[in-house]
C-alpha cells in the first residue's frame, strides 16, 4: 500500500512538474494544479496509511488515524484552491496586457512557439 | 530613568520640530533649541553623583530573551560625551539658526538634527551593547539625511551615500563583534562586559571579535583606510560639518575606543592594529590638509589626522596615554567646533570657501578672523591654547612608547612630522584666509556676520583659552571622573600643568612649532610637488571602483540566474530542489527504505492507483487540448478524493471533492478566454530536458514518500486526541484542531483566502477580454445555453443542498464536515445557480456584492478571539456547554461562532473569485443575453466561415457580436 502510495505521488509530482516547466499558462496552471495534490498527499501521508479508523472519537473506535496532518491538509486544500484561482487570473490579465498567454509574454521567440503563430479565437482543427 | 528621558527628548521632538516649523522659519530653531536645552537639563541633577565617582545605571526590560534592553548607563566617559553631544549641539543650533538661508527648510533641518542627536546620545549612554549598536545605525542614517540636506546637489548625495556605504558596513561588521564580545562575556550588558577583560582577551574568539568591532569604530571615526569619507561628507551644510566632525559622528568611534578599553586594550594585536591605523591616519591627515585649497577640505582632513591621533593614544594602551587620548577628545570638540563655525560664516559672508579667492578677510571681519586665530592656534598646539596640553601629553606619550619598542624612531618622527604640519595647516588657515593680500573675485562683498552667530563661536573659543590658561581648574574634575570612566579603575598620576620643565615633549613642541613656520613659508614648492603627486592616491577613487566592481558582480549574477525566462529560472530552481534533497538519499547516509515493515495493498486499491496515474500521465500527455487535459485533472482530483476515503480521512474527502469542483468550474471560465489549444513547443532538446527534471523529481517526491511512510513515527496528535473531547468540546479531533487548537493557523488561513478573492477581484477589475465568436471545431458560440430542465432542476436543488451545508456545518465538530467544507458545498449550490440560469437572473435574487461576507467572517473570527481574550483567557480559547433542546440534547462550543467565520469567508471569497469570473463573460458579450429568462431573436446575419476571419483575440476592444445558432436558441 505505501508503495502505491509513494507510486502515486511520484507520478503527480514528475508530471506536475512537466506541465510547470511549459511555456504557456494553462498548462503551467494544470502543472500546479497537479502539483499541489502530491504535496497535500505527501503532507497527508506524514500521518502514516490508516485504513477504516477516522479521527473521530467514539468509544467503540479500536484506533485512530493522525488528525494533525489532516488538519493541515483540508486548509492546504482550500488554500490550493484560491492560489490556483489567482494564478488563472493572473494569465487573464497578462494575456490581456501582453496579447498572448506565453509565460514570458512573448508568443514567439528563438523557436519557443515554433512556427505556431497564436491566435485565441482562429479555429486550429477541423475548420 | 532620566537618561532613558534625555535620549528620548530629540527623538521624539524630531518630528514635532518639523511640524512646528509649519508656523515660521525660526520657531522650528527655538523648539529645537528648547528640546536640546531640555535634555540638557533632564541629565544635569545626575551628574553631581558622577562626579563623586558612582556609575548610573538603569534597566527596563525590551526583549530580555535576546539579551537586548534598554539599559542606560551614566559614568564619567558617557558624561564627558554627553556634554559634549548636548552642549554642542546646542550651540550649533543656535548658529544653524542663522546660517540657514532662505530657502533652506528650517523643520527639515532640525528634525534631522535632533534625529541625529538624540541617537548619538543613545550611543554614549548605552548600558546594552546591542542598544548602543541600534543607536549607532541610527546616527549612519541621521548622518545620511543631515549631509544630503541639499538634495539637489549631486556632491551631497554622493557624500551621504558614500559616508552611509562606509559606516554602514562599520556597523554590520561591529554587530559581528558585538555578538561574539556578548557570547564571550555571557551578557550584552557593559556592566557585565567590562570587568571581564582578562577572560575575554584569552578567548579564541578575541582576534575576529577585535577585528570586527574595529572595523565599525574606523570606519566611524574615519581611519586610514576608511578615511575618505570624511571630505566627502563636506558637502553638507557647516552647522552639519561643525556637529557631526567635531564632537559627535566621528567621535563615536573613538568613544567606542575609549569605552571598551579596559575589555579589549593591552594585547599585541590590539596596540598594532590600532596604533598602526592611527599612525597612519595622523601623517596622512596632516599632510592632505596643507594641500587643500578648500576651508573645509583643510578641517576635513585635520579632522581626520586628530581623530588618528587620538587612536593612536588609545592604541599606545598606557593610562597616561588613554589620559592624553581623552583630553584631545575635548580639546579636539572645542577648537574643531569653532573653526567649522568660522570657516561657515566666511562661506556665508564671501559665497566661496576656496582659499585661493578669500584672501585679506582681516579688514572685512576683524572680529571674526581674531576668534578664528584663537581656535587655530589652539589646533596648532600653541602653548596657553588647549589643544597646546593635550598635544604635549601626546608627544610625551610617544616618545615613551617609543622607547621600549622598535617603532621607535618611526613614532617619534612621525609624531613630529604630523605636528609640523598641523602647525603649517593652521597657519595657512589663518594667513591665506585673514592676510596674504586682497580678495579674489569675491562673488560677495564679505562683512561681519550677524551678532548671534558668533556666540557659539565666541563660547567655544573662550573655552580653549580658559582651559588652555587654567586647565586644572576648569576641565580638571571632569577629564578625572572621565579618565576613571575610561579605565573603570583609578586614574593614574598626571599633571595639567602648562610648563613640564624641559623635556623631549617640550623640544618636540618647538621643533613642531618652528619646522610648521619653515614648512608654510616654503609652501610654494611644496605646493608644486603635490600637484604632481595629485590623484596616485586617491581613495574615493578606489572605493568607486570596488563598489562598480561589486555592482558588475551582482549584475552578471542576476543575469545568470533571471534570463527572462521563467521555464529556465523554474528549471534552475527545481533542479536546484533535486541537488539539495539528492545529497539527503546518498547511500552512504542512510537506507532509503526504513524497519516498518508495508501492507499489502488489495485490488481496488492497486486499480485506483492505475487510474490515478494513467489520468495523470493523460493530462501531461494530452495537455495541448486544453480542454481534455482540463476534464482529465478533474478525474485526477476525484481519484486523490478517493485515496481520502480510503485511508481514514472523511474531512479530506469532502473538501478534495468540493474544492474540486469550483476548480474546475474556475479554469472552464478562465479557459474560455484562452486559447482553446497550447502550440507545440519546437524545442525537442528542450523538451527532453524537461522530461529528464520530471522524471528526477518524480523520483526524489516518490523516494521520499517511501522513506516516509516505512519508517516508525510518534506523532504528537496524541495530545490532540486526548484532549479533544475534554478540552475542545467536540469529537472530530480534525475539526476540533482548525478552531480551537490550532484556531490561529485557521485564521491566518482564512485570511490568505479573503486576501486571494480580494486580489482576483481587483486584478478583474476593468479587465475586458475579448471572447471567442467560434468554439474550437469552428462553429458560432450559442450565448444562451440555460437549458430549462437544467435550470428548473438546479432551482429546486438549491434548498436542499443549502440544507446540506447547514447540517455539514453544525455536525462539523463531532462529525466529518465545518466550517470549511460547508462553505464550499454553499459555494457549489450557489455557483450551480449562476451556471444553470445565468448571472442576471440569479443576481437579481442574490447579493452581488460579497465582499461584506469575507469581512463580516474574518470579523466574527477574530471577535471570537478577542472575547476570549476579554474573558482573561488567551486568544481564540474556546469554551464549551451543553445545551437542552426539547428534541435534543447536544453540546454547543464557541468555536462553532470561529467556524461560521470560516464557513462565511470561504463563501464569500469562493463566490467572489468566480462570480466576477463570470460576469466578465457577461462584460465580454456585446449585449447581456446569459439569461435564461431573456427572449432571444433569432439570428438573422449568420458570420462568414471563421477560417476566412482573422479575428482579433489579442485582449483588445474587439467584442463579438452575438452570433447564436438558431436551432440551439431557447426561449422561456
Amino acid at each position: 500500500m505505501e508503495a502505491l502510495l509513494a507510486g502515486i505521488i511520484a507520478s503527480l509530482t514528475g508530471f506536475g512538474v512537466y506541465l510547470l516547466l511549459r511555456a504557456y499558462t494553462f498548462p503551467v496552471v494544470l502543472g500546479l494544479t497537479l502539483l499541489s495534490y502530491a504535496v497535500n498527499l505527501f503532507l497527508f501521508a506524514t500521518g502514516r496509511l490508516t485504513v477504516g479508523q477516522p479521527a473521530v472519537i467514539g468509544a467503540e473506535a479500536a484506533g485512530y488515524a493522525d488528525p494533525l496532518p489532516q488538519a493541515l491538509v483540508l486548509t492546504a486544500i482550500v488554500i490550493a484552491f484560491a492560489m490556483t484561482a489567482f494564478v488563472i487570473v493572473l494569465a487573464l490579465k497578462a494575456r490581456a496586457v501582453l496579447g498572448n498567454d506565453h509565460v514570458d509574454g512573448r508568443p514567439v521567440d528563438g523557436g519557443e512557439g515554433g512556427a505556431v503563430s497564436h491566435r485565441g479565437d482562429a479555429p486550429e482543427e477541423g475548420a | 530613568m532620566n537618561l532613558l528621558v534625555a535620549v528620548l527628548i530629540p527623538l521624539l521632538g524630531a518630528p514635532l520640530v518639523a511640524w512646528v516649523a509649519h508656523f515660521g522659519r525660526y520657531r522650528a530653531a527655538w523648539a529645537a533649541g528648547l528640546l536640546a536645552a531640555l535634555a540638557l537639563a533632564v541629565l544635569v541633577p545626575s551628574m553631581p553623583a558622577v562626579f563623586a565617582g558612582e556609575t548610573l545605571v538603569a534597566t527596563i526590560p525590551w526583549l530580555p530573551a535576546l539579551g537586548l534592553n534598554l539599559a542606560f548607563r551614566l559614568d564619567g566617559l558617557a558624561m564627558l560625551f554627553a556634554i559634549l553631544v548636548l552642549v554642542i549641539g546646542l550651540l550649533v543650533i543656535l548658529y544653524a539658526r542663522y546660517y540657514l538661508s532662505e530657502r533652506d527648510s528650517t523643520g527639515r533641518f532640525f528634525a534631522y538634527f535632533l534625529l541625529f542627536k538624540g541617537s548619538m546620545l543613545g550611543i554614549v549612554l548605552a548600558e546594552n551593547i546591542l542598544l548602543l549598536l541600534m543607536f549607532w545605525e541610527m546616527t549612519s542614517l541621521s548622518s545620511f539625511l543631515l549631509i544630503s540636506y541639499w538634495q539637489h546637489r549631486s556632491d551631497a548625495r554622493n557624500g551621504a551615500r558614500m559616508a552611509l556605504a562606509v559606516t554602514g558596513l562599520g556597523g554590520l561588521a561591529m554587530l559581528g563583534g558585538f555578538l561574539l564580545l556578548g557570547h564571550m562575556a555571557g551578557s550584552y550588558a557593559l556592566s557585565d562586559i567590562l570587568t571581564q577583560g582578562d577572560a575575554i582577551r584569552a578567548h579564541a574568539l578575541y582576534t575576529p571579535t577585535l577585528v570586527l568591532i574595529l572595523l565599525g569604530a574606523f570606519t566611524k571615526s574615519a581611519q586610514f583606510p576608511f578615511h575618505f569619507w570624511l571630505p566627502q561628507a563636506m558637502a553638507a551644510p557647516t552647522p552639519v560639518s561643525a556637529y557631526l566632525h567635531s564632537a559627535t559622528m566621528v567621535k563615536a568611534g573613538v568613544f567606542l575606543l575609549a569605552r571598551l578599553f579596559p575589555v579589549l586594550s593591552g594585547t599585541d594585536a590590539w596596540s598594532s592594529l590600532v596604533m598602526g591605523a592611527g599612525l597612519i591616519t595622523l601623517v596622512i591627515g596632516a599632510y592632505f590638509a596643507l594641500f587643500k585649497h578648500d576651508l573645509k577640505g583643510l578641517l576635513a582632513y585635520s579632522t581626520i589626522s586628530h581623530l588618528g591621533l587620538i587612536t593612536l593614544l588609545f592604541g599606545i594602551g598606557t593610562p597616561l596615554a588613554a589620559v592624553a587620548g581623552v583630553f584631545h577628545i575635548i580639546n579636539h570638540a572645542t577648537f574643531k567646533a569653532s573653526l567649522f563655525m568660522a570657516a561657515g560664516i566666511i562661506d556665508h559672508e564671501c559665497g566661496t570657501r576656496d582659499m585661493r579667492l578669500i584672501n585679506g578677510l582681516w579688514r572685512y571681519m576683524p572680529y571674526t578672523a581674531t576668534l578664528a586665530m584663537v581656535a587655530a592656534a589652539s589646533m596648532a598646539g600653541v602653548p596657553l591654547f588647549n589643544g597646546f596640553l593635550s598635544k604635549e601629553m601626546f608627544f610625551h606619550e610617544a616618545v615613551n612608547f617609543a622607547r621600549y619598542t622598535p617603532w621607535d624612531w618611526l613614532l617619534t618622527v612621525s609624531a613630529a612630522a604630523a605636528g609640523v604640519f598641523a602647525v603649517a595647516y593652521s597657519l595657512r588657515f589663518i594667513h591665506d584666509v585673514f592676510f596674504n593680500g586682497e580678495p579674489v573675485n569675491l562673488p560677495r562683498e564679505p562683512h561681519e556676520p550677524p551678532r548671534w552667530m558668533k556666540v557659539p563661536v565666541e563660547i567655544l573659543v573662550a573655552l580653549c583659552l580658559l582651559v588652555g590658561i587654567l586647565p586644572a581648574y576648569t576641565v580638571g574634575p571632569l577629564l578625572k571622573v572621565a579618565v576613571v570612566g575610561v579605565l573603570q579603575a583609578p586614574p593614574p598620576y598626571y599633571s595639567l600643568a602648562i610648563w613640564h620643565g624641559f623635556n623631549a615633549a617640550l623640544v618636540m613642541s618647538v621643533v613642531a612649532l618652528v619646522g610648521g613656520v619653515l614648512v608654510y613659508l616654503g609652501r610654494r614648492p611644496l605646493f608644486r610637488l603635490a600637484q604632481r603627486w595629485h590623484g596616485v592616491l586617491d581613495a574615493p577613487a578606489v572605493y568607486l571602483w570596488i563598489l562598480e566592481a561589486v555592482l558588475a558582480l551582482a549584475r552578471s549574477v542576476t543575469r545568470l540566474l533571471d534570463t527572462g525566462s521563467l521555464q529556465r529560472m523554474l528549471a534552475v530552481l527545481i533542479v536546484t530542489a533535486i541537488a539539495a534533497g539528492a545529497m539527503g538519499i546518498i547511500p552512504p547516509h542512510v537506507p532509503i527504505t526504513g524497519p516498518v515493515p508495508v501492507s499489502v495493498p488489495d485490488v481496488a486499491s492497486v486499480l485506483v492507483a492505475a487510474a490515478l496515474v494513467a489520468v495523470a500521465l493523460a493530462s501531461a500527455l494530452i495537455h495541448q487540448r486544453r480542454l481534455t487535459a482540463l476534464i482529465v485533472l478533474g478525474a485526477v482530483g476525484l481519484l486523490v478524493s478517493l485515496i481520502f476515503v480510503k485511508f481514514s480521512a472523511p474531512d479530506l474527502a469532502l473538501t478534495q471533492l468540493s474544492v474540486e469542483v469550483v476548480t474546475i468550474v474556475l479554469l472552464l471560465l478562465a479557459m474560455y478566454f484562452l486559447p482553446r489549444r497550447t502550440p507545440v513547443e519546437a524545442d525537442t532538446g528542450r523538451r527532453l530536458r524537461h522530461f529528464l527534471i520530471a522524471l528526477a523529481s518524480g523520483s526524489g517526491a516518490g523516494i521520499l514518500s517511501w522513506a516516509v511512510l516505512t519508517r516508525p513515527h510518534t506523532p504528537i496528535s496524541d495530545f490532540f486526541l486526548d484532549n479533544s473531547v475534554s478540552g475542545g468540546g467536540g469529537t472530530n479531533v480534525v475539526n476540533v484542531i482548525l478552531v480551537d487548537f490550532r484556531g490561529f493557523d485557521t485564521l491566518g488561513e482564512i485570511t490568505v483566502l479573503a486576501l486571494a478573492g480580494l486580489g482576483i477581484y481587483a486584478l478583474l477589475k476593468d479587465l475586458r477580454l475579448a471572447a471567442p465568436a467560434y468554439d474550437i471545431l469552428g462553429r458560432p458560440w450559442n450565448w444562451d445555453l440555460h437549458p430549462p430542465i437544467m435550470a428548473a432542476l438546479v432551482r429546486l436543488l438549491l434548498p436542499l443542498a443549502l440544507l446540506v451545508a447547514v447540517f455539514i456545518f453544525l455536525r462539523g465538530h463531532n462529525l466529518p464536515g465545518g466550517g470549511f467544507i460547508a462553505g464550499l458545498v454553499t459555494a457549489v449550490a450557489l455557483i450551480m445557480q449562476y451556471l444553470a440560469n445565468g448571472v442576471t437572473w440569479t443576481h437579481e435574487r442574490m447579493p452581488g456584492n460579497l465582499h461584506p461576507a469575507i469581512g463580516l467572517g474574518l470579523l466574527i473570527a477574530v471577535a471570537t478571539g478577542v472575547f476570549s481574550m476579554l474573558l482573561g483567557y488567551p486568544f481564540l480559547t474556546s469554551a464549551f456547554t451543553h445545551v437542552h433542546w426539547p428534541f435534543a440534547d447536544f453540546e454547543l462550543a464557541s468555536a462553532i461562532a470561529f467556524d461560521l467565520g470560516v464557513y462565511l469567508v470561504v463563501v464569500g471569497a469562493t463566490l467572489l473569485i468566480l462570480v466576477h469570473m463570470g460576469l466578465m463573460h457577461g462584460a465580454s458579450h456585446a449585449v447581456d443575453v446569459a439569461d435564461a429568462g431573456a427572449i432571444v431573436e433569432p439570428a438573422v446575419h449568420p458570420r462568414p466561415r471563421p477560417d476566412a476571419v482573422a479575428d482579433a483575440a489579442t485582449g483588445g476592444a474587439a467584442v463579438s457580436g452575438r452570433a447564436p445558432d438558431p436551432s440551439l436558441t431557447t426561449a422561456d
